[in-house]
């Protein structure tokens, strides 16, 4: 295990490494965003003193060169457009995005997880062929639009939730179903086969023979391995719930990473775009280590490299 | 999977075998309600797509200020000739929908293609060679799995800006890592086999062992995955195409008509309901194929990468 760990860790180390280069690399294919950033009128000479101003007339290697260097401390440069450093920024807008992602998957994994098990267990009733349909539909509905009708039908018909904003429970219940719904379906999915594949096996049969409760056999027994493939996908879906929640936080207008980078984007501001992906690819990176490692304290059969 | 190709290495397929291979996919076409139905709204929408300008009611840029935000024909102040209503410059709603089929078809489609293509030849290169090459280029793999889809894929679009062009090469690029990591695997198991091992034994050469063995036996996985993700570029590049990062909003597209659409939510929900209806429904149609093939060709292999 230990070694396992170590190793992980060393190739996390290396694909963040790669990442801030490619990066970095990407934005200064965009082009000079010194040119990007004045205003049409403004003359060459205030071009020039804005690129000194911001460092861009310094070679290429030197410019990563304190770019790599600033990541190791922290340090992503100020942003343009306010003024301050870039991590600063994040700081301000990770916040309301973790609540988001977080609310989101403990709406979500409990949902899924009991669609999933009433599923399996009532096969084929009219719970299950719903639950179907549903999880069917949720794989094709983009969560954009999903929170777009959302806003139609609760804030604007029904009047009974805010469009938009941040701060009350109330504001966090539709973006959080918005990005979780597809994610409820695919657990309830993943759930459902996994449950009824356990519930087919032999030590369940042992179980029932023993005269075991029903209700102990499904929840002591059963879900306990029915969960082993259930907790990947759990994990590869918080990174999806991360990345779906740039565009979810435009749409209700939430004050999070995802927002931050789409405005960042339009200002051409250089420093937060680095930054902004940059913590998100972190964060991403992380949660699939975590679950890596999950996955094999959860089944001891899995074999270590 | 043997026995589902029918393949033999080396041998054509007698015509005969040929034409009742049709017939048996039919019949198990047929068999499933909901292929069928997605076959058929995907033969009608590479019709329409085609023929958009004989489907169109109206020129789709026509704009005409007296109609603007007409509702859809069958509600109160609505008109026979504008079908699903008109947008906040007057342009014919369905006209729109109509002509937007196209680009989500082709970004869909081309995009698919251009990720398949870097994507299953590296994985094919990594998997057959092994070694050093395999080892960077999975570490690539992992650099670009290391980013949720739409992160990556707005970084990109960042640097290349935003035309219909481009947003198919953004997509392409983007989405090639599941598929060399797909392809890959697959040639792994594919070189074990003992075919291929008496192939190296009689002296045949790599370029052979590719085209003659491995490559006949990539088809069908790689079909079966395409034919999932088509549904998933469409929905990123409506998504993209939302956030002003996508195709230009000179186009009609199903994502601009969107993006407009969430301004005038409060006094025309049509504007934003239609596209997405059109978006579920396409998407619908190739999962729909997606998982019949998947179920027909291949049952054994997950395609959750």
């Amino acid at each position: 295990m230990g070694r396992y760990v170590v190793k992980r860790l060393i190739q996390t180390v290396f694909v963040l490494f790669i990442i801030s280069t490619f990066v970095f690399l990407l934005l200064r294919a965009v082009g000079d965003p010194a040119r990007l950033m004045v205003s049409p009128e403004s003359t060459l000479e205030s071009i020039d003193d804005l690129r000194r101003k911001l460092g861009l007339d310094r070679p290429l290697i030197e410019q990563y060169g304190s770019y790599m260097y600033g990541i190791i401390r922290g340090d992503f440069g100020n942003s343009y457009t306010y003024d301050r450093p870039a991590l600063e920024l994040i700081k301000m807008h990770i916040g309301p995005t973790l609540q988001l992602t977080l609310v989101s998957l403990l709406i979500s994994l409990p949902m899924g997880l009991i669609l999933g098990c009433i599923s399996a267990i009532k096969r084929y009733s009219i719970f299950d062929n719903i639950a179907t349909v549903l999880a069917v539909f949720s794989r094709a509905i983009p969560s954009f639009w999903l929170g777009i009708m959302m806003i139609l039908v609760f804030s604007i018909r029904l009047k009974l939730l805010p469009p938009s904003g941040y701060g009350s429970p109330r504001q966090i219940l539709m973006p959080a179903l918005a990005l979780g719904t597809s994610m409820a379906a695919v657990v309830a999915r993943l759930t459902r086969s996994s449950m009824l594949e356990v519930l087919g096996s032999d030590f369940i049969r042992t179980a029932r023979g023993k005269g075991l409760k029903e209700r102990v056999v499904i929840i002591r027994h059963a879900l306990h391995n029915a969960l082993i493939p259930v907790v990947t996908i759990v994990g590869l879906q918080m990174g999806n719930l991360l990345g779906g929640s740039i565009i979810i936080e435009t749409i209700f207008a939430w004050p999070g990473i995802g927002n931050l980078l789409v405005e960042s984007i339009n200002e051409f501001d250089f420093p937060v775009i680095q930054a902004t992906v940059f913590i998100i690819a972190v964060f991403f990176v992380i949660i699939n280590l975590i679950t890596d490692f999950t996955y094999v304290v959860i089944d001891r059969r899995i074999r270590l490299e | 999977m043997e026995q589902s190709l029918n393949y033999q290495p080396g041998l054509p397929e007698p015509a005969a075998a040929k034409t009742s291979g049709i017939k048996r996919y039919l019949t198990l076409l047929l068999r499933s309600r909901t292929a069928t139905f997605g076959f058929i709204v995907i033969v009608a929408l590479l019709l329409i797509a085609v023929f958009q300008s004989q489907f169109a009611t109206h020129d789709p840029t026509a704009q005409s200020i007296r109609v603007r935000l007409t509702p859809p024909a069958w509600m109160e102040g609505g008109d026979p000739q504008y079908l699903l209503g008109t947008d906040q410059l007057g342009r014919d709603i369905f006209s729109r929908l109509i002509y937007g089929i196209r680009i989500s078809l082709l970004v869909g489609v081309a995009g698919v293609a251009i990720s398949c293509l870097i994507g299953s030849t590296l994985g094919l290169i990594a998997g057959y060679f092994g070694g050093w090459v395999d080892t960077v280029i999975m570490r690539l793999v992992d650099v670009f799995l290391a980013f949720p889809f739409l992160l990556l894929a707005i970084t990109f679009s960042v640097t290349l800006g935003s035309s219909l062009r481009n947003i198919i090469i953004v997509l392409g690029i983007t989405g090639w890592a599941s598929y060399a990591r797909l392809v890959r695997g697959q040639t792994l198991s594919i070189r074990e086999q003992e075919y291929i091992q008496a192939s190296f034994t009689i002296g045949s050469n790599d370029f052979h062992n590719i085209v003659r063995h491995i490559l006949p036996n990539l088809v069908t996985p790689i079909i079966i995955y395409s034919s999932l993700e088509i549904g998933v570029y469409i929905i990123a590049e409506a998504s993209l195409t939302f956030l002003g990062m996508g195709v230009p909003p000179s186009i009609a597209t199903w994502g601009n008509m969107l993006a407009t659409g969430r301004d005038y939510l409060s006094n025309a929900w049509w504007l934003a309901t239609f596209p997405g209806i059109a978006i579920v429904i396409t998407v619908l149609a190739f999962n729909f194929v997606g998982d019949w093939l998947r179920d027909v060709l291949d049952p054994k292999t997950t395609y959750d990468i």
